[in-house]
């Protein structure tokens, strides 16, 4: 299968998933599928600034809010599978597994890795939001009304 | 006269060995780590990420640790390291309305849909010092409840949606960057809310209280302040399509401001904007009427003379680098130029004391 055959859409979703997740996270599923196949960079990993937009208002016009460091990198995979990383953070190792997730998961063990790595990460990721909006839903304000005494 | 230029350099390494020794402290007190200055230390590595305009929360702490708790040298440290990185590319505008918020109140409309969400604030404590902290006591669990479902709109929409409020009108328009170009007076609005969020926070604190006390008064309400996590998208030209690339939690603060109208605007409500890295929603609010007292021009006010107003006041002193720069730089060795003007003032006297004696003769 090639890069092609892959949706765009799936491709994003698992490349998003690899970017927010903790790096020793992603290292210790990784390790769980064994051995990693020989690779070429295409690019190796750098370190690097995104300069962050936002809206005025929100919605309106965009604006320079600030950079956030990016590590980027790219490689092409024995089988030939080309797999791209941009991941925040300066953590170059864990450009590299994203990068490598992203190849291998265009290939045939595509599978093996939802199930080892996709599908874990998406579940922390997923019980850490909850987890906070668990916590914001108790401070949620329950106005009551007082009943002015008017017999 | 000559001035010995040389020297110092045995001093200097002296003090800078000291410096490494003052800033570890009593080696009996166990060293700081970094995740403890990330964890615990949050608000101040929040602090550093957006004045030193980058955000990283373990190299904010690294330079935390480094400035020996100095947020303005860490702030300094952080954005020396900004020059050095090299430009990737820019986000798409963030989406602060799909923001996964930690807190959102309203000082406008106490039944807005989604609530009042409090978040972990320092508001209502009664800021009393709590000496349990200084024993090592257990903390409880925070309690937790089901997780809203309900989206949290934005409350200036409602206002929106009757015409009361103006417009923030859309658009892709590529804005200025003043980590590229020198700033440039008059400043547009894009320009203006970049410096302001990297601005000094007791700066613009200072300046937003100073229109609250009359001083180009504008009637602030905080109609909404959210801070929370938002992803960041970027489009990457290698793969022809836009991915996540990672997580910030932001604070967002919109007030919504009087307005009597003018000749072409009817009465409205006008816009304060504040978007912050991190939990800094002080600095947010004051973002936010800042913004709004600088905005007086396009909405057709009149120039109060207030120092809010004053953008080139206000944009060239907020920055606490060029700031600390330029007023620290007069500590170091001026001998000559001193010299000179020892010089100059003995000359002056003499030529006065020759004055004053011809006239007494």
């Amino acid at each position: 299968m090639s890069v092609t055959d892959v949706g765009n859409e799936a491709r994003k979703g698992w490349m998003g998933l690899l970017a927010r997740a903790p790096s020793a996270r992603l290292a210790a599923c990784l390790e769980a599928v064994g051995a990693m196949p020989g690779f070429d960079w295409l690019r190796v990993p750098e370190v690097g600034g995104v300069m962050v937009r936002g809206r005025m208002g929100g919605t309106g016009a965009p604006f320079n809010l600030g950079e956030m460091t990016v590590t980027r990198c790219a490689l092409r995979l024995e089988s030939g599978e080309v797999g791209h990383a941009y991941v925040q953070g300066r953590d170059k190792a864990h450009a590299e597994r994203a990068a490598l997730v992203d190849a291998l998961m265009q290939g045939d063990r595509a599978g093996e890795l939802r199930a080892a790595v996709l599908a874990p990460l998406q579940a922390a990721e997923a019980e850490t939001r909850r987890a906070r909006a668990a916590r914001a839903a108790t401070t949620k304000v329950d106005f009551f009304t007082m009943v002015r005494g008017e017999a | 006269m000559y001035v010995a230029v040389k020297g110092g350099e045995r001093a200097i390494d002296a003090a800078h060995e000291w410096l490494a020794e003052e800033r570890r402290g009593d080696r009996a007190v166990a060293e700081l780590g970094l995740d403890q200055i990330r964890e615990q230390m949050s608000l101040a590595v929040n602090r550093v990420m957006a004045e030193g305009s980058l955000y990283d929360p373990d190299l904010a702490a690294l330079a935390i640790k480094q400035a020996r708790g100095d947020l303005i040298e860490a702030i300094f440290l952080i954005r020396a390291y900004r020059t050095t990185l090299p430009r990737i590319g820019h986000s798409h505008p963030v989406d602060t309305g799909a923001m996964r918020c930690d807190r959102r109140i309203s000082a406008t409309f106490k039944d807005a849909p989604g609530g009042q969400v409090l978040g972990p604030t320092f508001d209502y404590t009664h800021r009393l010092l709590d000496f349990k902290l200084a024993a090592d006591g257990a903390l409880p669990e925070a309690p937790v409840g089901a997780p809203a479902e309900a989206p949290m709109p934005r409350i200036t929409e409602f206002l929106n949606r009757d015409g009361l409020i103006q417009d923030e009108l859309a658009g892709d328009e590529t804005p200025p960057d003043m980590t590229r170009q020198p700033m440039e007076y008059p400043a547009n609005r894009a320009l203006r809310l970049q410096a302001l969020t990297r601005g000094d926070e007791g700066f613009v604190l200072g300046m937003a209280y100073s229109t609250q006390r009359g001083y180009g008064r504008n009637h602030p309400f905080v109609g909404e302040l959210r801070i929370g996590a938002v992803e960041v998208e970027m489009e990457v030209p290698e793969l022809g399509f836009d991915i996540c690339i990672g997580e910030l939690v932001l604070t967002e603060c919109e007030t919504v401001n009087q307005f009597a109208g003018s000749k072409t605007e009817p009465p409205q409500f006008t816009r304060g904007y504040g978007l912050v890295f991190g939990q800094t929603e002080r600095k947010a609010i004051s973002m936010a009427l800042v913004d709004r007292a600088l905005r007086w021009q396009e909405l057709g006010e009149d120039n109060l003379g207030a120092p809010a107003q004053d953008e080139e006041f206000v944009l060239a002193h907020a920055d606490n680098i060029q700031a600390s720069g330029f007023l620290e730089h007069i500590k170091l060795p001026h001998y000559v130029d001193f010299q000179s003007e020892l010089e100059l003032v003995r000359r002056m006297r003499a030529a006065a004391g020759d004055e004053m004696r011809e006239a007494a003769e």
